[in-house]
């Protein structure tokens, strides 16, 4: 069993909670860019959450949850002293962390999270980070003290202007290249469709871009080949193979596309767990 | 006088009542059905059975405890050779391996040496009180890689020879394909974790969410403290057909599709929160075990039609016998002779059909065999809107890639001793699929209790 240490929510809207987890043998060995797959007890499903912070003393893991359905709903009433009875990790390929010279990390949305660990590992080796961080209004935007803390400068954007500059994170990337910093290599991590229009934006300009895929998984040891993704036309398992890929070779439509496949489930998970029919009320 | 008595059937549910469910499809012989088809056993001096039978299961002598209603003295004598009696009872291709060579089988029905084995098992499972006496400690430390059967089966013996026994198992249950993919209607899962826990008690420690390759590794267990270690991950690796159209939605590798409605129990959606969705019109590709389990899975989610879609024709499917009977009984379809060209999509990205071409026998080659070549311009589209890929497993990479000095072949599979399973690696043993490729149960659990053996002798030497 697996123990919440500490949890905190994240921003002013409740959707967005920080749980640090008492996971010894993952903290030893996880690095950037990797994630775990939990499981709160016997019933539920196996859910992969990226690693935001570890502390390879205290022995714990830091995971960030954004509320978008069933699973992550209860993960976020988790209270300090509850358990997780399945917490498995590290898995994925580490991010690579090398001196690129100056780089600039992006996190959209919960995309933040998993992107705060590299850009300080990326800092750590020496690179100038300028970080973009993005939300839809300034209520759930997260992690600006820390992402602040860890980067040469930070850009922040919402959609609505209540926050930054307002607009998409693309435009916080704009506006750095706008400056005339030469920029070696950018880590954009968040939505998929926030992926892709970076991305879409970096290509033509030839700028190196690593992109963090969350497809759908299961086992998350290249077992089941749920997370398939095809990139620059081969089929890539995410779990085993990434989850961090060549954004300029992704098919971005097609993660969009396999990511609903189950939006019908989705909704029959919430109805049918908040009826006490037993079976599900939904049918 | 036994030649008279006909093969005992095994009563079963019916087949439109069973096509509906998960409960376990075979309801298994009454104590006096067992006795009876025991009686039918000549108690042959050289018992061929036991040759058809990869660990030699000593049969006439079980079969004869059971002719003497001596149910868990049977049991004793089954375990003897077989860690798994109730798994193996149940899945092994019998009609292949001891029934072939029964000599009642060359002018009648051979006895039902499986079915026997089963009823024993179960008896046992239910009736009898497991008694270990604790062997004394060796002092040694044994580490386990892979909670199947082959993993299983080398820490029972291992810890029998009192070693201290670690399991680390990827998943959060231990139990292998056993767990994830033979379903509950032909294996019951509690029938597996029984043995699993009766491994338990004999001392042997299993740890699941365990990633070797991750977490550890071979050569960080060898150097924590770990004096030999055993490497059974299996044939995990699903293959795809590399076919255009194979990431549409709707498209399933077996291990994905079995392993969301066994291990996640998808089939109780919504009380367990893994979903797993299937159409009313299902192709499953390929003949063997799994994808006769893939078909019969999906008819209990509900779909309507399904197919089994085959390049070859019935005589080459690799499927059990018995799988092949029930899964047509319960009313699958076959379209033999027949590959898959393409899946075609619809515009959200959804299975609409498949493209399949047909086949014919062509003249027989050097082998003998008489391979299918396609038929031109026989090109046709099977409306369905699932397609389950079955057509095979190769080995996990996250061990293999992660030993430094691990001898592999060509296809990825651990190279080991034949005798004694050890690898290119001293103290390093490996077995069941991750060295065969996908094989059977008895095999693997085979491998696991030859590797003991030999782990054995090495520690002892250490
Ligand atoms: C490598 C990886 C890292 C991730 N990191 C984080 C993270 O740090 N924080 C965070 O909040 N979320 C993260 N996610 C997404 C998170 O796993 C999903 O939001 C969660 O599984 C949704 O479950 P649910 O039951 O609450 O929602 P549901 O209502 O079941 O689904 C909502 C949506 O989430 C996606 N989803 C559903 N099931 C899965 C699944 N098993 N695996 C992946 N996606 C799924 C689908 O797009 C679905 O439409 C990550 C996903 C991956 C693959
Ligand atoms: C659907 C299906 C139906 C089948 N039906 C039959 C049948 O009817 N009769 C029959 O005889 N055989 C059948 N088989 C084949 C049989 O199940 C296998 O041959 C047998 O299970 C192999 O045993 P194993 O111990 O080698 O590996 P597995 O059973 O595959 O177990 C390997 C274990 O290792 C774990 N593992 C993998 N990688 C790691 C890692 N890096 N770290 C830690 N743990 C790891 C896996 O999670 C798994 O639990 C079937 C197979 C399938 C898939
Ligand atoms: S283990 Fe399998 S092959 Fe051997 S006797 Fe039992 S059923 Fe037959
Ligand atoms: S060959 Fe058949 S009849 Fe002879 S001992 Fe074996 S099971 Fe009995
Ligand atoms: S999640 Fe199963 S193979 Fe990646
Ligand atoms: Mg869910």
């Amino acid at each position: 069993m697996y123990r919440v240490m500490k949890r905190r929510q994240l921003a002013a809207a409740p959707s967005i909670i920080l749980l640090e987890v008492e996971a010894p043998a993952v903290a030893k060995k996880v690095e950037p860019g990797q994630f775990v797959i939990v499981r709160m007890d016997e019933k539920s499903e196996r859910i992969p959450l990226t690693v935001t912070d570890f502390n390879r003393e205290k022995g714990t893991i830091t995971i960030v949850i954004q509320d978008v359905g069933y699973s992550s709903a209860m993960i976020n009433e988790m209270q300090e002293g509850s358990y997780f009875q399945d917490f498995v990790g590290p898995l994925g390929v580490p991010s690579e962390i090398e001196n690129y010279g100056t780089v600039v990390c992006i996190g959209g949305g919960l995309g933040v999270a998993p992107v705060y660990p590299i850009a300080r590992a990326l800092k750590e080796a020496g690179n100038k980070v300028i970080s973009v961080i993005g939300a839809k209004n300034a209520d759930i935007l997260i992690l600006e003290e820390e992402m602040s803390a860890i980067s040469d400068e930070v850009v922040v954007t919402t959609d609505d202007g209540s926050k930054g500059v307002k607009g998409f994170v693309t435009n916080g990337l704009d506006s750095i290249l706008q400056k005339g910093i030469k920029v070696d290599a950018v880590w954009a991590i968040g939505p998929v469709v926030m992926m892709k229009s970076v991305a879409n934006f970096t290509r033509p300009l030839g700028l190196k871009t690593i992109v963090s895929m969350n497809p759908i998984m299961v086992d998350g040891t290249g077992m089941c080949g749920a997370c398939r993704i095809s990139v620059g036309g081969e089929t890539k398992f995410a779990c085993v193979d990434g989850p961090e890929f060549d954004g300029h070779l992704v098919d971005f439509d097609l993660a969009m596309k396999r990511l609903a496949f189950y939006r019908d489930e989705e909704e029959r998970a919430k109805i049918g767990k908040n009826c006490d029919c037993g079976k599900g009320g939904a049918q | 006088m036994a030649l008279k008595v006909p093969r005992h059937d095994m009563p079963c549910q019916d087949p439109h009542v069973r096509a509906h469910n998960f409960e376990e499809v075979a309801l298994g012989y009454t104590p006096e059905t067992a006795v009876e088809e025991a009686g039918r056993c000549l108690q042959c001096k050289n018992p061929k059975c036991r040759e058809g039978c990869p660990v030699n299961v000593l049969i006439p002598d079980f079969i004869h405890k059971v002719s003497e209603s001596d149910f868990l003295g049977a049991a004793q004598v089954l375990k003897v050779k077989n860690s798994l009696p109730a798994v193996c009872g149940r899945v092994c291709p019998q009609e292949n391996q001891c029934e072939s060579k029964c000599i009642l089988g060359i002018k009648g029905e051979s006895v039902a040496i499986g079915r026997l084995e089963r009823f024993v098992a179960d008896y046992e499972l239910q009736n009898g009180t497991p008694k270990f006496e604790k062997p004394e400690s060796t002092g040694k430390r044994v580490a386990i890689i892979g909670a199947g059967p082959s993993g299983l089966a080398c820490a029972g013996d291992l810890a029998k020879a009192g070693h201290k026994v670690t399991v680390f198992e990827a998943l959060h249950v231990a139990g292998g394909v056993l767990m994830y993919g033979i379903p509950q209607f032909r294996l019951p899962k509690e029938v597996v974790q029984t043995e699993i826990s009766n491994l338990k008690e004999m001392g042997v420690e299993i740890l699941t969410n365990q990633v070797v390759g991750k977490v550890t590794s071979v050569h960080e267990l060898m150097a924590n403290g770990y004096d030999s270690v055993f490497i059974g991950t299996g044939a995990g690796l699903p293959y795809f057909m590399n076919i255009p159209g194979e990431n549409l939605n709707g498209v399933y590798s077996a291990n994905e599709f079995l392993t969301r409605t066994n291990l996640m129990k998808g089939y109780k959606f919504p009380e367990y929160s893994t979903p797993v969705k299937v159409g009313k019109r299902v192709a499953v590709l390929g003949a063997g075990n799994v994808a006769m389990d893939s078909a019969r899975t999906a008819l209990r989610l509900g779909a309507e039609e399904v197919y089994i879609v085959y390049r070859r024709s019935r005589a080459e499917m690799p499927a059990r016998h018995e799988e092949l009977e029930h899964a047509e009984e319960e009313g699958v379809k076959f379209q033999l002779l027949t590959n898959p060209v393409s899946i075609e999509g619809d515009e959200k990205g959804s299975v609409r059909a498949l493209t399949c071409l047909r086949f014919e026998l062509g003249e027989p080659d050097a082998s003998g065999r008489r391979s299918p070549i396609p038929i031109k311009g026989s090109e046709f589209e099977l409306p369905v809107d699932t397609v389950v890929v079955a057509i095979g497993q190769g080995p996990n990479p996250l061990v293999t890639k992660s030993t430094e000095g691990l001898e592999l072949n060509k296809r990825g599979n651990i190279v080991a001793n034949e005798e004694t399973m050890e690898t290119s690696i001293p103290g390093v043993f490996a077995g069941g699929d991750i060295v065969t490729g996908a094989a059977t149960v008895i095999l693997a659990m085979g491998a696991g209790k030859k590797a003991a053996a030999a782990m054995d002798n090495y520690l002892k030497q250490k």
